[in-house]
């Protein structure tokens, strides 16, 4: 029961594209227990969201999965048929994506949209037609209670565009969560949502993650969320975690140069006057990298040292980074 | 769809027509040969009975006279009486339109059922061997001339293989009364299916011939907004949800990548019309379109005129049919 309810070991995703191959994620160890929140932060392309892309198995073409385990619940994701992992995604593990304008369907409506994931997964469902419709509608309009849409009922027959950003956010949460799954993977959930729209989404993804004592992972780039809503984070850089552990740690005393300069780069009211100290430099083409650490190019503390692979080290129990200082006396 | 949007487009119709009707009339008169020329061949008649024959078709009357006099009736729906037939247009047209419906409702059928499948079947295998020869096999199509293309089909399949009749609507031994005056329909309202399949046979290949370039031009719409479509974030939601393959192509991926391609089957179903005149005359078809070119070449000019009416109004309607198919499709629009 202790064991966690998702374990990706040794990821490895690429995409072979004229240019070479990508290595959009590389070696990457996930660990989600059950009833967490996981925090996943990083810069766009640091291969936060492919990694959880391998997790669904909805990796598009050029890319693929080279390589790693992905234990969900005690089975191997990677070892199953399509129509098996079919059956996991969306009942056993759900995905919101960043833009709900774009991730709901504009030619159909809400209704169908929630109904067809019941349709899908829902096994209790009464088999007689009529019955079966009567109980996905009642199913649906509870989601959309849930979520906060008033006036769900009637709500039903409406298309995405008729509804404001907030609810349409809301709606593919509802989506998401209809068939009550273990684990619920929000990437950049507010992103594309104002500053009150997204207090108020996150809060609802906090208050179901409590009622249905779901795991959560939130990608975000948004430190601040992160600190709010999570019990662990993990940072990633260049398509490898540089560095993970719990929030209060990593926040407070980050240890990879790369998470300090994130929490440096972020504009805060009480230091004001100073200037903001964004990190120097570009992230690393990911093709034909060299066996050295990712960030050595930016780093202000590098060694000779950092010209080699390095490996993650532990700074306490459960938290760890992806760099030669952990462990060592401070510079 | 508000009964005022519907008046509204049948407004716009009146400029349309009008001007329609300026264009084939300037035309017509404009094309070199005369009518009563033609009609008379090479009888021997005396200049008395050729000014009484040019007097009793209004020829005599100058051509601006000519112009408004045909508005004037054109209104009340008379459009005259045919120089060839000695009987009002109307009823000439009438008499021939079932013929041409019939063809192209076949032809715009074959089209769509075979482009739609195709386009998406390229789309999900795309750069595929399939999809390749569907590229090769939609430009050939498109390119390829009507009349040839017919032609070609005659020699295959009625004169070397004897499959299929060579031209006619249907055998002299399948008469049966009308009912819808198409033929498909009424044999089988008739419970005559050898008649059926007889009137199949005959329309197989012109409705091909006709069909082909528009089921080229659908399948590569069809394609390229199916790809389009498939990277849209709502189809990757889709997946995410676990719906099946044919769920998420059928019904998220293709009702939203139908909607060009329905634009553009309204747009291709105007020039089956054009299409008609020459696919008739190949397969000796018994249509409207056979009929214009005859009266064409005879400078029938009150049939020519009401013809081209007709198509002109059938094609501003197809476009009204559009529009509205075009809400059905898009829920974001409105009329």
């Amino acid at each position: 029961m202790n064991a966690p309810l998702l374990s990706v070991t040794d990821l490895r995703t690429v995409f072979d594209t004229r240019a070479g191959r990508v290595c959009a994620v590389d070696g990457v160890n996930v660990e989600v227990r059950r009833g967490e929140c996981l925090g996943v932060v990083g810069e766009s392309g640091s291969g936060k969201s492919v990694t959880f892309a391998s997790v669904m198995g909805l990796v598009r073409s050029p890319g693929r999965i080279d390589g790693g385990a992905i234990i969900f619940d005690g089975r191997d994701l990677r070892t199953l048929t399509p129509q098996q992992m079919r059956k996991v995604r969306g009942r056993d593990i759900a995905m919101t994506m960043q833009d709900a304008l774009t991730a709901l369907n504009p030619a159909l409506t809400v209704g169908e949209q929630i109904g067809e994931v019941l349709e899908a997964h829902d096994e209790t469902l009464p088999s007689s037609r009529g019955a079966r419709n009567a109980a996905i509608r009642e199913r649906s309009v509870e989601m959309l209670s849930l979520v906060g849409i008033p006036s769900a009922e009637s709500r039903l027959r409406q298309y995405p565009h008729e509804f404001s950003g907030g609810m349409r956010q809301r709606i593919m949460i509802a989506i998401a969560l209809a068939c009550r799954p273990k684990l619920l993977i929000a990437d950049e959930p507010t992103t594309a949502l104002d500053v009150t729209i997204q207090a108020q989404v996150l809060e609802l993804i906090t208050d179901i993650r409590a009622k249905l004592g779901m795991s959560v992972v939130l990608i975000t780039h948004d430190l601040g969320v992160v600190t709010e809503h999570c019990d662990r984070v993990m940072v990633m850089y260049a398509g490898q975690v540089v560095e993970e552990g719990p929030v209060r740690e990593v926040i407070g005393s980050p240890s990879h140069p790369y998470t300090k300069g994130l929490l440096g780069s972020i504009p805060r009211l009480a230091l004001r006057g100073q200037k903001i100290k964004p990190i120097e430099g570009q992230v690393p083409d990911l093709i034909d990298l060299p066996a050295q650490c990712r960030f050595y190019s930016r780093c202000t503390l590098r060694q000779d040292v950092c010209k080699s692979l390095i490996s993650m080290r532990e700074a306490t129990p459960g938290h760890s980074a992806r760099c030669v200082l952990v462990g060592k006396d401070r510079p | 769809m508000s009964l005022g949007k519907l008046i509204e487009r049948l407004i716009q119709l009146i400029p349309v027509l009008l001007g329609v009707s300026l264009i084939v009339f300037v035309m017509m008169t404009l094309t070199p040969g005369d009518p009563v020329q033609i009609m008379i061949g090479d009888q021997a008649v005396t200049p008395e009975q050729e000014a009484a024959m040019r007097r009793d078709l209004g020829l005599d009357r100058p051509i601006v006279e000519r112009f408004f006099v045909f508005l004037g009736n054109a209104v009340t729906g008379d459009f005259g009486t045919s120089f060839y037939h000695k009987r009002p247009v109307s009823e000439v047209i009438a008499e021939r339109l079932p013929a041409t419906i019939e063809l192209s409702l076949v032809a715009l059928i074959v089209a769509l059922l075979t482009s739609i499948p195709l386009g998406v079947l390229a789309a999900i295998r795309k750069n595929s061997i399939f999809d390749r020869i569907a590229t090769v096999g939609s430009l050939l199509g498109v390119s390829l001339p009507g009349f040839w293309f017919g032609i070609l089909l005659l020699m295959l399949f009625a004169v070397h293989l004897h499959l299929l009749p060579v031209s006619g609507r249907i055998g002299y031994s399948a008469e049966i009364e009308p009912i819808t005056h198409l033929l498909l329909i009424d044999t089988l309202l008739r419970g005559r299916f050898d008649a059926f399949l007889d009137a199949l046979s005959h329309i197989i290949l012109p409705a091909i011939t006709l069909g082909l370039p528009m089921t080229a031009i659908l399948m590569r719409v069809t394609r390229t907004s199916m790809l389009e479509v498939l990277r849209q974030d709502y189809v990757t939601f889709a997946e995410a949800k676990g719906l099946s393959r044919r769920r998420v192509i059928f019904r998220h991926a293709l009702k939203n990548a139908l909607i060009p391609t329905v634009s553009v089957a309204a747009i291709e179903t105007g020039s089956l019309l054009g299409g008609n005149m020459i696919v008739e005359t190949v397969f000796g078809w018994p249509g409207l379109g056979r009929l214009v070119v005859e009266s064409i070449f005879l400078r029938n000019y009150p049939l020519v005129q009401a013809a081209v009416l007709f198509y002109a109004i059938t094609y501003v309607l197809l476009n009204f049919v559009a529009d509205i198919l075009y809400t059905v499709l898009n829920p974001r629009v409105k009329l």
